[in-house]
């Protein structure tokens, strides 16, 4: 009853720069057909066979959702990352054959909303440009409140004002245009929610003004994927199959799993979703939980770790895999 | 292929019966001589060919008679199928899933024509051609889900998942196991298993929502569930009753084996790709006591689960009060051999 990963072979039919940071890749089905039909803030899991390192990075879906003829990412180039961003930006042409997983949707319109307001920072535009597509066919009414750094980094900024019109707003921070959050977020009609993506501090910074404000939290919607972070290699021993394996430096506890051929459920890869809690039989030591999943409770309990964004350092670790 | 659909009814003077190919494929839901909840889900996959599972919606020989009956009852109590307002595009995926199965399927029964939006659909068992835009409600003479409901046999709840949960936000029920839509409509996953006995408690609801919240695309799950139906009923809802409840006083040891029924409720769940929104259609299959024991195994087997279930279950299943009655009828074709597990009739 594993959340199998189904995956969908793909061939890249597209690689665009979009800008010196981001690049926007198409892909199309191996074999011609049409891809699976999917909801506005869905994302793909990406499957890299970096030089024999097998990399699996989650990207939000940015294309039309009515568009099946071929699913379009964005992806900002990390230079201080564990090299996923880099391999799809140096290793990935047009013709390429890859595998994703099918869409997920970690990061869905609410569709009883009378409006959806929605905050973007930086490359955080891209669920809502698949939303926006979809709330545009089916009448839903949204506006768009979107943040970055400068306008060449504003990747789309033009496209989205010429088709949406008054409905998207932008904010170039170099240029000293600031979001007045406190007056849009007391300005809306009822039953309005909220859905950002961006940085971190943008995420914060926006769900704290909202409750502040007294937003009902069942129309408050965020979506932060956290990449793996670097740490310290370790060690665990698997109770179930008998293993003991070493996570290395830039390696997540996840990969190090599925490197020793043991099967283990994910959907985000980014600490958001739930799917890869794991229990854990004996901890001698400290973790390092990154995850949003864990409630504060579970993570001082040392009884649960989520092996996709979280750590451990210390003596001995033993985990339920 | 060459199924002709049965006329027959299911009320008044039921005349409902299964055929002996329809009795072979009936989905006996017992893989063990003993019953109890559990979190029974799989992979809803293709299975063996003539099985209720070779395809993602079973189209059998009941199927022209339970539109009938779906028909009549929806006449009587329009509330039987619901939608919120935000679940019309759930509505439409659902459409879409089952236009595209079926026409893939049972390509000498359904034809689905796309033109871009346009599409136009054919249904010769029911004699339905009619084209629409896709997506655009005014299109079809009903919502979306009403409109494939009414030719889709089982009944069809559709659940909005926010909040860690899941909500029944919409629905057509006309073949229920003596539950309301009317009344569930709205409430979150807990709530509306409330009514349930000792499952709750077994943990089998928290871990079936966890795996629920997670249902992939593409990969849809099924199950079985069961109960006990005087008389091939389809409409056993509460808001009837006083119309069949009655009937459970009648049986004897001389009509239960042609009136008890056996109800098994094919479950599947498939996340929807436009909405999110997950799909529960709920097929259920009838066959009496008389067919069941047509194959030993089922014969021997059926007595020992209800002689054996919970009473907690049995009273929630509404048999209690004629357990021992089919104890003592089911005991005659029970010679105390031991069956083989799995529930196809021979051995696997
Ligand atoms: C999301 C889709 C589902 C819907 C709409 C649904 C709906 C219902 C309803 C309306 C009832 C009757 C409650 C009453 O007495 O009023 C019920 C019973 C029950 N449900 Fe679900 N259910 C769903 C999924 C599941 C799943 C995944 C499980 C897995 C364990 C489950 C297990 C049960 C059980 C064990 C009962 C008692 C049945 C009996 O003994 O006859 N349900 N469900
Ligand atoms: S895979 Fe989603 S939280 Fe770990």
């Amino acid at each position: 009853m594993s959340a199998g990963a189904q995956r969908l072979d793909v061939t890249v039919a597209e690689v665009v720069d979009v800008n010196p940071l981001i690049k926007r890749f198409r892909f199309v089905r191996t074999g011609g057909g049409a891809l699976p039909t999917f909801s506005g803030g869905s994302h793909i899991v990406v499957d890299m066979d970096d030089a024999g390192t097998r990399r699996l990075n989650p990207y939000s879906l940015m294309s039309d959702p009515g568009q099946t003829d071929s699913y379009m990412i964005s992806v900002r180039r990390d230079d201080n990352g564990r090299g996923g961003s880099l391999y799809m930006h140096r290793s990935v042409r047009p013709g390429m054959q890859m595998q994703i997983g099918w869409p997920v949707n970690l990061f869905p319109s609410d569709l009883r909303a009378k409006k959806h307001l929605m905050i973007a920072g930086g490359i955080g535009i891209t669920p809502f440009l698949a939303q926006m597509a979809q709330l545009d066919r089916i009448g839903g009414r949204f506006e768009l409140h979107y943040a970055a750094r400068n306008r060449t980094l504003g990747a789309y900024m033009d496209e989205l004002q010429t088709r949406y019109g008054a409905r998207v707003q932008t904010y170039l921070d170099e240029e000293g245009q600031a979001m007045d959050l406190k007056g849009l977020l007391t300005s809306q009609p009822f039953g309005t929610h909220l859905y950002v993506c961006g940085p971190k501090p943008m995420i914060g910074w926006v769900l704290d003004t909202a409750r502040t404000l007294g937003w009902p939290e069942g129309a408050l919607h965020s979506e932060e994927f956290l990449a793996p972070p670097v740490g310290q290699p370790f060690e665990v021993e698997l109770a179930r199959s008998g293993k003991t394996i070493r996570v290395g430096a830039a390696q997540s506890l996840l990969e190090a799993l599925e490197a020793a051929g043991v099967d283990a459920p994910y959907l985000c890869r980014g600490g958001a979703c739930g799917q890869c809690e794991t229990d854990v039989c004996e901890a001698d030591g400290t973790f390092e939980h990154n995850d949003h999943w864990l409630s504060d409770a579970e993570k001082a309990s040392g009884r649960k770790i989520m092996p996709c964004v979280s750590r451990f350092r210390g003596a001995r670790l033993v985990i339920d895999r | 292929m060459g199924i002709e659909f049965n006329k027959e009814t299911f009320r008044d003077d039921y005349t409902f019966k299964n055929s002996p190919a329809a009795v072979r494929r009936f989905p006996f839901p017992f893989p063990e001589d003993d019953y109890m909840y559990s979190v029974n889900m799989e992979p809803h996959v293709p299975g063996r060919k003539g099985s209720v599972f070779e395809h993602t919606f079973d189209v059998d020989e009941h199927y022209l008679a339970e539109m009938r009956d779906r028909e009549l009852v929806l006449k009587s109590d329009p509330l039987r199928c619901q939608s919120l307002p935000h679940m019309t595009l759930a509505g439409w995926d659902l459409l879409e899933l089952i236009m595209e199965s079926k026409a893939r399927d049972y390509p000498h029964w359904f034809e689905l024509h796309k033109s871009g939006d346009r599409w136009t659909w054919i249904n010769r068992p029911m004699e339905i051609e009619q084209s629409f835009t896709f997506l655009k409600d005014d299109t079809l003479p009903y919502g979306p889900l009403e409109y494939i409901t009414r030719q889709t046999q089982g009944d069809f709840t559709l659940q909005d998942q926010r909040d860690n949960t899941l909500y029944i936000d919409a629905g057509t029920v006309t073949t229920q196991a003596d539950w309301s839509l009317d009344f569930d409509v709205g409430m979150a996953f807990h709530e509306w298993h409330a009514p349930v006995p000792l499952a709750h408690n077994m943990g089998v609801f928290d871990r079936a929502l966890k795996f629920l919240l997670k249902l992939q695309l593409g990969s849809p799950v099924r199950r079985f569930n069961w109960t006990m139906t005087v008389d091939p009923l389809l409409d056993t809802s509460p808001e009837n009753y006083p119309k069949w409840g009655p009937s459970k006083t009648t049986l004897t040891m001389d009509t239960i084996g042609k009136r008890q029924h056996l109800r098994v409720e094919l479950q599947t769940l498939h996340r929807l790709p436009r909405s999110n929104a997950i799909a529960f259609p709920i097929r259920a299959y009838l066959a009496s006591f008389d067919d069941i024991v047509t194959m030993p195994k089922w014969g021997r087997r059926l007595h020992r689960v209800v002689r054996d279930v919970h009473p907690d279950l049995a009273t929630y299943k509404g048999f209690i009060r004629n357990r021992d009655l089919m104890v003592q009828w089911l005991s005659q074709y029970d010679d105390g051999k031991p069956t083989s597990p799995g529930w196809w009739p021979e051995p696997e």
